[in-house]
């Protein structure tokens, strides 16, 4: 599903390297998490993954489902099925959450030479989500993020992700800022997204989220290279002993 | 950021090949010789038929505008106008007006077509009574006999100088003086049609009144000239758009529109104008100087006018409200778009005479390219005018960092019981916003569009729901090219 080999990437407008060789594979169906500390660069290879404006890939190359991702537009990488759950959502005055995740979806299917599904059709769809992932349907009504609380902003990420139902997920720590009911609430959410052709990568700094969300591997990100991999249990590791070991090296 | 500047570039790729509509029509015109004289003045007048106070009012009109100097205080600046070098009327070709549409010149319902406004359809589906305006002449009237059965007066104002003289000499120019300004001036000379409406006692108008303004024949000055009058009780709505096709000189057009209305009355006046902008160095775009003034007379009536401008190379306009009866009511929602060389001055003026008098001003600038967007407003309170509230909000929006947005707001206030309150705000087109946009599958001009469009909403909100529509496409449409 995703390949990353050796990936390096920079922050182009300082000339500074961020990304120092990643290399990550994720199988069809598979959850992998990646914890790490602050500043290790997780975040900007989500950014990266998705083809954000401001990085330079100075080396390696992503493989997803066999194109070369790097090479495509980010609405192009959108409509190949990636889906980046933001760490910081973002706000946009005065579009509606429903008009802003209709056009998502329906430029998503024009690319894939689908059908488009009318307002009626759509209404219909969100409201079915909304009611599996117990998110109220009120939100939708909203500007984008506009006045959003902390939570509201990752649940609307959440809902976003049920709709578009991408083939990759990369959830930037979508479990920050959530109460202890609604961290229950995304991730089920998640898990019933869960399939045999859905593959996600979830960051995050707890592993708390990784009980309810169980991965299948875990990885370590330090200064910006992947520095160990193992299963669930790395994350219990992690939890006791930080991350100094793996910053020295 | 290099993103920014890569946004900066895309957006100033927008092309004067992209503009949608503009072509021309090939229709013979029948044009009063070039230049401007008293002479010009007497050949439009006669070419019309008009009565002979008529022709006096002109030719006074005339005479003033001969003493008057072209203003210079708005934020623009465009190479001077040669009058001597400009045709004052352009008619197409057709005696006698068409009783249907297979009367109308093919050639023209196809311009309609064109412009993706068959006839046929406006009038079938949307059920607006249409009075076009191809060039200087109104072609086809419609729906008249249903207004008609309602008492509403809709026509050419050529046609309503013949048949309703009492009317047009009662209310003309009470509004906006032949002296009031330069431009408004040179109209009164040398208008050649637009619209009339009158709304008798009592009447709420049954339909949308619509007129599609067009500008078609080389070097020919508009000079368009509407008056609506709304009596005791009533409500109408009035929407104007215009589209034009593309030049190479620079187009002048110098309209004016009088709102009058009475006890009790309502008059919605919206526009969605998009002129023929220039290219990118703005060479060949319209000029537009406009003189838009609506006299809320009686007490407790009500004027809104809402405008989405997105073309011209030089707007010049301020729709505005004399507020005389008490408890009358004056709004503004106006969206203006600039890009390239494009320059705009515009806004309102609010004069509180009467007592409780309220003013509402919602004015939202975006800027791209090089363009200048000055918003320009003055408040005033008179010392008759106990309890008036205003209340204005500025928002500019800025895509790219070589365009520009300026709030120029004037308040005075000679009643110390008047409250006016004003608030202004500027931001960019994030990065983030757009890639988040994207990310979601929605490609940068899309994003943009959708971004921008949320930036106008409380705006579009105030048009009548076909124009919202077309809003929206135009917001986009003029937005097109700038990235991707
Ligand atoms: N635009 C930028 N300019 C300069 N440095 C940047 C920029 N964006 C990110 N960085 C730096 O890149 C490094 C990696 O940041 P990143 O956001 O990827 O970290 P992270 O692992 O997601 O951290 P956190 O756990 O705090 O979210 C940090 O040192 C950060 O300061
Ligand atoms: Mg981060």
């Amino acid at each position: 599903m995703l390949k990353i080999s050796n990936l390096h990437a920079a922050i182009e407008s300082e000339n500074k390297p961020i990304l120092k060789g990643v290399n990550l594979e994720i199988g069809a169906g598979e959850i992998h998490a990646i914890m790490g500390p602050n500043g290790s660069g997780k975040s900007t290879l989500s950014y990266v993954l998705s083809g954000r404006d401001g990085y330079e890939v100075t080396d390696g190359s992503v493989d997803f489902s066999g194109e070369d991702l790097m090479e495509m537009e980010p609405e192009e990488r959108a409509a190949a099925g990636l889906f980046l759950a933001f760490q910081y959502p973002v706000e946009i005055p005065g579009v509606q959450t429903m008009t802003f995740l209709r056009t998502a979806l329906n430029e998503i299917r024009k690319a894939r030479s689908e059908k488009e599904i009318d307002a009626v059709g759509f209404l219909k769809l969100v409201r079915e989500k909304c009611k599996s992932l117990n998110i109220s349907d009120e939100m939708m009504k909203r500007a984008v993020n506009v006045g959003f609380s902390g939570g509201e902003k990752k649940r609307n990420e959440t809902l976003q992700m049920a709709v578009l139902e991408p083939k990759l997920a990369v959830l930037d720590e979508t479990d920050s800022g959530l109460d202890i009911d609604a961290l229950r609430v995304v991730a089920d959410g998640v898990n019933a997204l869960r399939s045999p052709n859905r593959s996600m990568l979830v960051i995050t700094h707890y592993q708390r989220l990784l009980d309810y969300i169980v991965p299948d591997k875990v990885h370590v990100m330090a200064n910006g290279r992947i520095v160990k991999s193992g299963g669930k249990e790395l994350a219990l590791e992690l939890e006791e002993h930080g991350y100094a070991q793996y910053e020295a090296a | 950021m290099a993103a920014t500047v890569d946004t900066v570039e895309r957006v100033e790729s927008i092309t004067a090949d992209k503009y949608k509509y503009g072509f021309v029509t090939d229709i013979e015109m029948e044009s009063a010789p070039i230049g401007l004289s008293e002479d010009t003045v007497r050949f439009i007048s006669a070419k019309k038929e008009e009565p002979s106070w008529m022709l006096e009012w002109r030719l006074k009109a005339y005479r003033h505008w001969l003493t008057m100097k072209e203003p210079n205080w708005a934020k623009i600046g465009y190479d001077p106008i040669d009058y001597q070098d400009t045709y004052f009327f352009a008619a197409p070709k057709q005696k006698v007006a068409p009783k249907s549409l297979d009367e109308v010149d093919p050639e023209l319902l196809r311009t309609y077509e064109k412009l993706g406004i068959p006839l046929k359809e406006q009038e079938v589906l949307a059920g607006v009574a249409v009075d076009y305006v191809f060039d200087s002449v109104s072609v086809a009237t419609t729906f008249r006999a249903k207004l008609e059965e309602a008492g509403v007066l809709f026509m050419p104002i050529s046609e309503a100088i013949i048949n309703h003289p009492d009317l047009v000499k009662k209310y003309m120019g009470t509004v906006v003086p032949t002296s009031d300004n330069y431009f408004a001036a040179l109209n009164s000379a040398v208008f050649t049609d637009g619209s009339f409406v009158y709304v008798p006692k009592g009447v709420h108008c049954p339909m949308e009144l619509s007129t599609y303004f067009r500008i078609n024949a080389q070097n020919t000055g508009q000079f368009e000239r509407t008056l609506i009058i709304a009596d005791d009780d009533t409500y109408v709505s009035y929407l104007e758009g215009c589209t034009a096709p593309m030049r190479d000189e620079n187009q002048l057009h110098a309209a004016v529109v009088e709102l009058v209305a009475h006890e009790n009355a309502e008059i919605k006046y919206s526009t969605v104008q998009n002129w023929y902008p220039g290219d990118e160095e703005g060479k060949g775009g319209i000029y537009n100087f406009v003189t838009k003034r609506a006299k809320c007379a009686g007490a407790n009536s009500k004027v809104s006018w809402t405008q989405v401008e997105t073309g011209s190379a030089v707007t010049w306009k301020y729709p505005s409200c004399i507020l005389q009866g008490d408890n009358s009511q004056g709004e503004f929602y106006s969206i203006a778009i600039t890009n390239n060389m494009q320059q705009a001055d515009t806004g309102t003026k609010m004069v509180h005479i009467g007592k409780n008098t309220r003013s509402r001003i919602i004015s939202k600038g975006i800027s791209a390219g090089k363009a200048q967007n000055t918003y320009r407003g003055l408040v005033k309170a008179l010392p008759r005018a106990s309890n008036a509230r205003n209340f204005t909000q500025c928002d500019s929006l800025l895509i790219g960092d070589r365009c520009g947005a300026h709030t120029v707001p004037y308040i005075e206030s000679s009643n110390s019981s008047a409250r006016i309150e004003h608030e202004a705000t500027t931001s960019k087109v994030s990065e983030d916003q757009l890639f988040y946009c994207r990310q979601r599958g929605i490609p940068e001009e899309e994003a943009l569009a959708l971004i921008v469009n949320g930036f106008c909403k409380e705006v579009l909100q105030e048009l009548p729901m076909e124009f919202a529509v077309e809003a929206q496409k135009l917001v986009a449409i003029s937005l097109e090219g700038s990235v991707g």
